[in-house]
């Protein structure tokens, strides 16, 4: 097997036995990046001298022994994670020079493991989109067919990792961004409870549904990159002051007795039929594994976690993205008549279609005479949404559904539609919504593209839902397929 | 629809984004579009149902007064569009 399809697992085990250094699983990784990128376009920086150095590194560090699991692996970080001295642009051109002063929490946190990284990856612009089109820059491609969309917004990272571009990334997921495009690629990816990873150093979007989280090939691997970055920070007062277990001892293949509830609202009539076959497999699959599926559950509110969403995290968005005036950092427009003329030009130029559509929906559900209406409303919905799933869990360890109601669509197909891009997020938004954590596996194919199986769990059961994902995976093939590239 | 010019202006305006003639009636039809999806929510009952303004029960996290080192004022200037004085440097805010 090629040293950049390596698992964590098993990079580790080999960096350890000193059968292949740091640099040469580096070297190999970069070579693939040059090879690929051309045609996947996953990647808005690439930064090989500094992973060379970082792999050095790591190859002393390993030669001194007791180096922690990822130390001297190669990964890519999404473009909206802060990098201390490298540039952070958020596909947008608004931050396209933007050389953030400060590392995020997780960055420091995983370069204190001895992480290697390779480059920052593209995005939808500022974090809004399901497919990575709304990237400022450059689309990028699905490595399983590149006439089609990797998903989004952390579609760079998702693209990178099926395509052994990284051996795992970070992403980033306020309605989906993780799981959806790996979802579409073919990977594992994990949205945590709200207030389990730090987002200090996470440019905001929505503060209240914003999280960093792994995406990556195996659920080993997963649990690996979460055992890193999880935990409180001082940093972030909206992250969880609990301790971390080690999210790897949970991943024991045994789900006998375990009660699983498959919500009604999630397989409605417009799911893809190949999509809907696919899950009907894999929870079979999970029911000969010993666990007890229950298909009479519902959450009634689901069909108005949409419209909630799209009225709160554009508010939250509105106030978050008012920082970028042209003052302090990032694009700057200076040939106005008066400091308001600077600002809105630099506001004009700056943002893409999408974020000004999102900055307005948010601005004007905020705005005197439509707060009540729209934003409470939305947020006293999204209560009733939060309670339901409490409730939910009450009965059942954890929830199965579809990540996306269909698979990877073709580029350019949905970027007309704004309404249409939105309902690809359906299944993914309510998570979001109630803080509850829930990761996307691989779950088998349809027309030649992956299709992934989503649990959910109670907050802070990222054990259960890890330990589901893994024995699911270790009963099936799935995570060993690879794209024809 | 929903939305009129006058009030897409309006938001523009509180959002500072300067908006092109074009931009303006695109953004009026596509924002009204999604406003319209907006009046599902009407069949909801929330009557008595307290707005989640963040899914953790945290409140007033509070740590010690303790002064700690700043971050350098280079730092903090080193993506300034203009600068001047160890100050960011805008046009004239008031007349």
């Amino acid at each position: 097997m090629e040293l950049y399809y390596l698992s964590i697992g098993e990079a580790s085990e080999l960096l350890r036995r000193r059968e292949v250094s740091s640099e040469e699983l580096t070297r190999a990784v970069l070579a693939r990046i040059e090879e690929l990128e051309p045609r996947l376009r996953a990647f808005v920086t690439v930064t090989p001298e500094l992973a060379l150095e970082q792999a050095r590194r790591a190859d002393r560090r390993l030669r001194e022994g007791d180096a922690p699991p990822l130390c001297g692996i190669p990964a890519a970080v999404k473009d909206n994670i802060c990098t201390q001295g490298v540039r952070t642009t958020c596909s947008s051109r608004m931050l396209e020079n933007f050389v953030p002063p400060y590392d995020a929490t997780v960055i420091e946190r995983l370069f204190r493991e001895g992480m290697v990284m390779v480059g920052k990856t593209n995005m939808d612009e500022f974090a809004m989109g399901s497919s990575t089109e709304n990237s400022a820059f450059f689309p990028t491609r699905n490595p399983w067919d590149l006439s089609r969309v990797p998903g989004g917004s952390s579609g760079g990272s998702a693209a990178a990792v099926a395509a052994g571009e990284a051996v795992y990334a970070l992403g980033s997921d306020t309605g989906g961004s993780i799981r959806q495009p790996a979802s579409f690629c073919g990977v594992v990816g994990l949205k945590p409870t709200y207030g389990l990873v730090s987002r200090f150093g996470l440019v905001a979007f929505a503060s209240s549904l914003d999280q960093i989280g792994p995406i990556t090939r195996r659920v080993y691997d997963c649990a690996l990159v979460l055992n890193a970055i999880a935990g409180p920070d001082p940093r972030d007062s909206t992250s969880a002051p609990r301790p971390v277990p080690d999210y790897t001892a949970a991943l024991i293949p045994e789900i006998k007795g375990m009660r699983l509830g498959v919500p009604k609202e999630y397989f409605p009539e417009g799911l893809q039929p190949e999509v809907r076959d696919v899950l009907l497999k894999a929870i079979a699959k999970l029911e000969e594994l010993g666990a007890e599926v229950d298909w009479e559950l519902s959450l009634p509110h689901t069909k108005y976690a949409l419209a909630a969403y799209y009225i709160v995290a554009p508010s939250e968005a509105s106030a978050n993205l008012a920082r970028y005036d042209g003052v302090k950092y990032g694009f700057s427009f200076t040939k106005g008549e008066s400091m308001w003329d600077d600002m809105e030009n630099t506001r004009r130029l700056g943002f893409g279609a999408e974020v000004k559509r999102r900055i307005m929906l948010g601005t004007y559900a905020l705005s005197a005479g439509y707060y009540d209406a729209y934003y409470l409303k939305a947020l006293k919905v999204r209560t009733l949404i939060r309670e339901e799933l409490e409730e939910a869990f009450q009965k059942y360890h954890a929830l199965l559904t579809p990540t996306s109601p269909t698979v990877a669509f073709a580029l350019g197909e949905k970027v007309f539609d704004p309404l249409q891009m939105y309902l690809s997020d359906v299944f993914t938004i309510p998570v979001n919504m109630a803080g509850i954590p829930g990761i996307s596996v691989p779950a088998g194919m349809a027309d030649s593209l992956p299709v992934g199986l989503q649990i959910l769990g109670p907050a802070f059961g990222e054990e259960t839902i890890l330990r589901l994902a893994y024995t699911y995976e270790q009963a099936t093939a799935w995570h060993t397929l690879r794209p024809a590239l | 629809m929903p939305l009129s010019r006058e009030e897409v202006l309006h938001i523009a305006l509180l959002a500072r984004l300067g908006l092109t003639p074009e931009d303006v009636s695109r953004f009026q039809e596509q924002l009204s579009q999604i406003v319209d999806y907006f009046e599902v929510l009407k069949e909801v009952d929330t009557e008595g149902v307290s707005p989640t303004f963040y899914p953790l029960p945290l409140e007033n996290i509070l740590r010690e007064d303790e002064p700690s080192p700043s971050m350098p004022r280079e730092k903090i200037l080193s993506n300034a569009p203009r600068q001047e004085d160890w100050c960011f440097k805008v046009k004239a805010i008031l007349e």
